[in-house]
């Protein structure tokens, strides 16, 4: 190729940009740590004056080094960033998880992490941290990771923005960390996955417009004619989590240098508010963002176009439409009024032909090639991601069912029916796609070893096995104590002895949740591994020209 | 069918891609959700609500801080083994103050809707700083350091202010005097002295009754204003406010 002027002249405003905007939100945050009202609001400001400041050293120190180089050379993908996206999903997958063993621990022998004198220990505080760590942390980096990557294969094009995807990457970084250490010091809005205060949901936004705006920027520099499938999902998964975020965080600070807001809604408006938002993070976060990865890593890892084309269209419009509605499920027989009850359980039940829709386009995409499933341990795990997929996607519409809810609601059933979605869909079609990263994105040949990716798929499965099943049996036992009534007509049980009865299936759901943390480590390991090119990870300069054909990257789309 | 093969049309425009999810994500929401805000029947018409007094707000906000929800409900559903062991369903007006709801998702504890007065504030002290002490079964996590740790209330009148901003009726009177008023609830007998009429007389006419509250020190250790005392002020009376002799379940205004 020539080179050219214009492909090797370096631009370097977006990189001034990004400096900028960092500046003025350093200055606002010293501001705020000087004036801080209270102790946790001066911890939250000279965090983020310290990672900002960190942010700004690296972007001089990388800036300064560069000469002649041009990192935003049009000509090649940005893949620097996906695989610091790669990295950040795995260290933030450990700590999450590493939480959720610990608060599982914690409901089984409470005498664990036992400080009457401090409160960042107890599972109020914790419980938090692990769900923002896993969904957001965690699920965040992957599909920020896997969208950058797919939409620069899929549009043939370098990512837009120059150093804004950066920023990007790294302003989500230090929501994740202000987040968690604010849960620790107490500061929470007490909205379930929208825990984080004013100032960070804020911020947040900003880097989610960001977000946004480097994803639409590549787009319409694309050089294929057609968005392809899994662009419609991120993108629909973007745009959403902005709308409901912005709406379900209204809110009016007490004081701008203090970490305390006051929800604008009150009472049962803002109940259905946080679970519009509630449900929609599961749908639009950990539904259609992953639904994405299924439509772009599933294909690809089998050589195999989509099963259905026009599935694919019915699939995404009718998901997106119905899973809207689905929220007032989380409140059946609570002071909404029940026409809004209603409209959320008829929705949810419908949400099950689109959900199996597209599960079926994603397993059927193997046709032709089941063979994958006994030889190829990542791609089992991506089809086993999706029986889990079809079996939470079952049991949602039918805990939606009013009858069925009175039983179900407030019990661990809950617990067990998120996990079998989180743990089975969500982390193995994680799992599957950063399998799949990191030996493309540090060419190597292979992973560094197939034989641990079938430890870790066999651990972890009997791990979500464990789970879900101790926590069926203890929601099912709870719900039907806490409704059971002896021949005189009274309450045969304390609510205390409907926890007892539970500490049998806690220990069993420990168990699991531990075996799972351990196929993450294992997971982990394997990666690192690959990536120093070390076991079947040799180079992949060294692949032979059959293996180089079936290599997927700077292939075009489908 | 036609329908899809013209969808070329949107997979060749991100814009009108953009459009498409935006408007056809709004629908839903939009249906489920502003109806809410204007239908007077949403919420039905009782006696006793009253907003929050400067005490039970912190002791609220204590309450969030800590996670409490993420355990216990506050919300009482209209079924019979509810009803019987937590008290008379929750009302769309109980939490019509509460920014936010506290209607939790999980009952790995009791329901609190109705906890206030069910048990003495000392035993919720006791048990709020060793649980296993009171109850062995338990899984509940130790609240120790909350008796010994200072309320603040530096800002209590900016706290109330920012309620009134989202549509508390607390009066100037209520946020001028908010600090007195804390006071006033929580050491009556010295440095709050001089504001217990004017905390009656607020709190009591925006409730409509007397008696809505106590007037006393909550943690045990009259010296201190603690974060204890805030908590159980809250504690004794969640789910009190409305008086239940004069709602009528039936009348057409209140179904909904």
């Amino acid at each position: 190729m020539v080179r050219t002027q214009a492909t090797t002249r370096r631009d370097n405003s977006s990189l001034f940009a990004v400096g900028g905007i960092l500046g003025v939100f350093l200055v606002l945050a010293l501001i705020m740590a000087g004036q801080a009202r209270d102790a946790a609001m001066e911890t939250q400001a000279w965090t983020f004056v310290g990672l900002a400041i960190a942010f700004i050293l690296g972007l001089c120190l990388w800036g300064g080094d560069l000469q002649d180089r041009n990192p935003f050379d049009e000509r090649e993908y940005e893949d620097t960033l996906v695989k610091w996206g790669v990295i950040a999903s795995m260290f933030w997958g450990i700590a999450g998880l590493l939480v959720g063993v610990i608060i599982a621990l914690q409901l089984t022998f409470p005498g664990i992490f036992y400080f009457p004198e401090h409160g960042w220990s107890n599972f109020g505080r914790l419980r938090p941290l692990h769900t923002s760590a896993v969904i957001f942390a965690f699920g965040g980096n992957v599909l920020m990771a896997t969208s950058f990557y797919v939409v620069q294969r899929t549009c043939r094009t370098r990512l837009a923005g120059g150093m804004f995807p950066w920023f990007v990457f790294w302003g989500y970084q230090i929501f994740i960390v202000l987040a968690a250490t604010g849960y620790l010091a107490g500061v929470t809005q007490s909205k379930e996955y929208a825990e984080p205060e004013w100032y960070a949901d804020l911020w947040l936004t900003i880097v989610w417009v960001g977000y946004l705006l480097v994803y639409l920027g590549t787009l319409w520099k694309r050089k294929e004619p057609h968005i392809y499938v899994a662009n419609w999902f991120y993108l629909s998964f973007i745009v959403t989590i902005a709308m409901l975020h912005i709406v379900n965080n209204l809110s009016i600070p007490v004081s701008l240098t203090g970490t305390k807001s006051v929800q604008v809604f009150a009472g049962v408006q803002d109940a259905m508010t946080q679970w519009w938002y509630g449900h929609n993070a599961v749908g639009f976060f950990l539904t259609t963002g992953f639904l994405a990865i299924m439509y772009y890593f599933i294909p690809k890892r089998a050589n195999r176009p989509v099963y259905s084309y026009r599935l694919s269209i019915v699939h995404f419009w009718s998901l997106i439409f119905i899973y809207i509605w689905a929220g007032p499920h989380h409140l059946h027989y609570t002071a909404l009024p029940q026409w809004a009850q209603t409209l959320g359980m008829a929705f949810s039940i419908m949400l099950w032909m689109p959900s199996w829709g597209g599960m079926i386009n994603g397993v059927m995409t193997l046709s032709g090639a089941w063979d994958k499933l006994r030889t190829d341990p990542v791609m089992r795990m991506m089809i086993v991601s999706l029986a889990f997929y079809g079996m939470a996607t079952f049991e949602g519409p039918l805990m939606s069912v009013r009858a069925v809810n009175a039983l179900s609601h407030y019990t661990e059933w809950g617990i067990g029916h998120v996990h079998s979605g989180a743990l089975g869909w969500v982390g193995y079609i994680s799992f599957g796609a950063l399998y799949c990263l990191a030996p493309w994105l540090w060419k190597r040949r292979a992973l560094y070893s197939k034989s641990l990716v079938e430890w870790h798929f066999w651990i972890s499965t009997i791990g979500i096995l464990f789970y879900m099943i101790s926590m069926w049996f203890a929601g099912i036992t709870e719900g039907l104590m806490w409704r059971a009534y002896n021949e005189f007509g009274f309450l045969e049980y304390s609510f205390v002895e409907t926890v007892e009865a539970k500490h049998i299936s806690y220990m069993i759901r420990a168990l699991g949740g531990m075996l799972y943390f351990s196929g993450a480590v294992i997971m982990a390991y394997n990666l690192v591994r690959t990536a120093l090119g070390h076991g079947e990870a040799t180079d992949a300069v060294n692949l032979t020209p059959a293996e180089r054909a079936v290599r997927p990257l700077l292939q075009p789309a489908e | 069918m036609g329908l899809l093969n013209n969808h070329g049309l949107i997979e060749r425009n991100s814009l009108l891609l953009t459009v498409g999810i935006l408007v056809v994500v709004s629908i839903g929401g939009i249906i489920q959700m502003a109806p809410l805000m204007y239908m007077d029947n949403t919420i039905e018409k009782v006696d006793g609500m009253r907003p929050y007094t400067p005490l039970e707000l912190l002791g609220r906000d204590i309450y969030v801080r800590e996670g409490c929800y993420v355990c216990h409900s506050q919300m009482v559903r209209p079924l019979r083994d509810e009803v019987e062991r937590y008290g008379h369903y929750s009302l769309a007006a109980e939490s019509m103050y509460d920014h936010p709801h506290q209607w939790g998702s999980k009952r790995t504890g009791p329901d609190l809707a109705r906890v206030g007065g069910k048990y003495s504030a000392e035993w919720q002290v006791d048990h709020l700083k060793d649980p296993r002490a009171l109850v062995p079964e338990s899984v509940m996590p130790p609240y120790a350091f909350l008796a010994r740790k200072a309320l603040d209330f530096k800002h209590i009148e900016d706290r109330l202010r920012t309620e009134k901003i989202v549509g508390v009726p607390y009066s100037e009177e209520m946020i001028e005097n908010a600090r007195g008023h804390l006071l006033a609830q929580v050491d009556p007998n010295e440095h709050g002295y001089d504001y217990v009429d004017g905390l009656l007389a607020a709190y009591d006419n925006a409730a409509g009754r007397e008696g809505s509250f106590e007037l006393r020190d909550f943690d045990g250790d009259p010296r201190k204003i603690t974060e204890m005392d805030a908590l159980v002020a809250y504690l004794q009376m969640t789910g009190t406010l409305v008086d239940f002799s004069t709602y009528e379940a039936d009348d057409l205004d209140n179904r909904r």
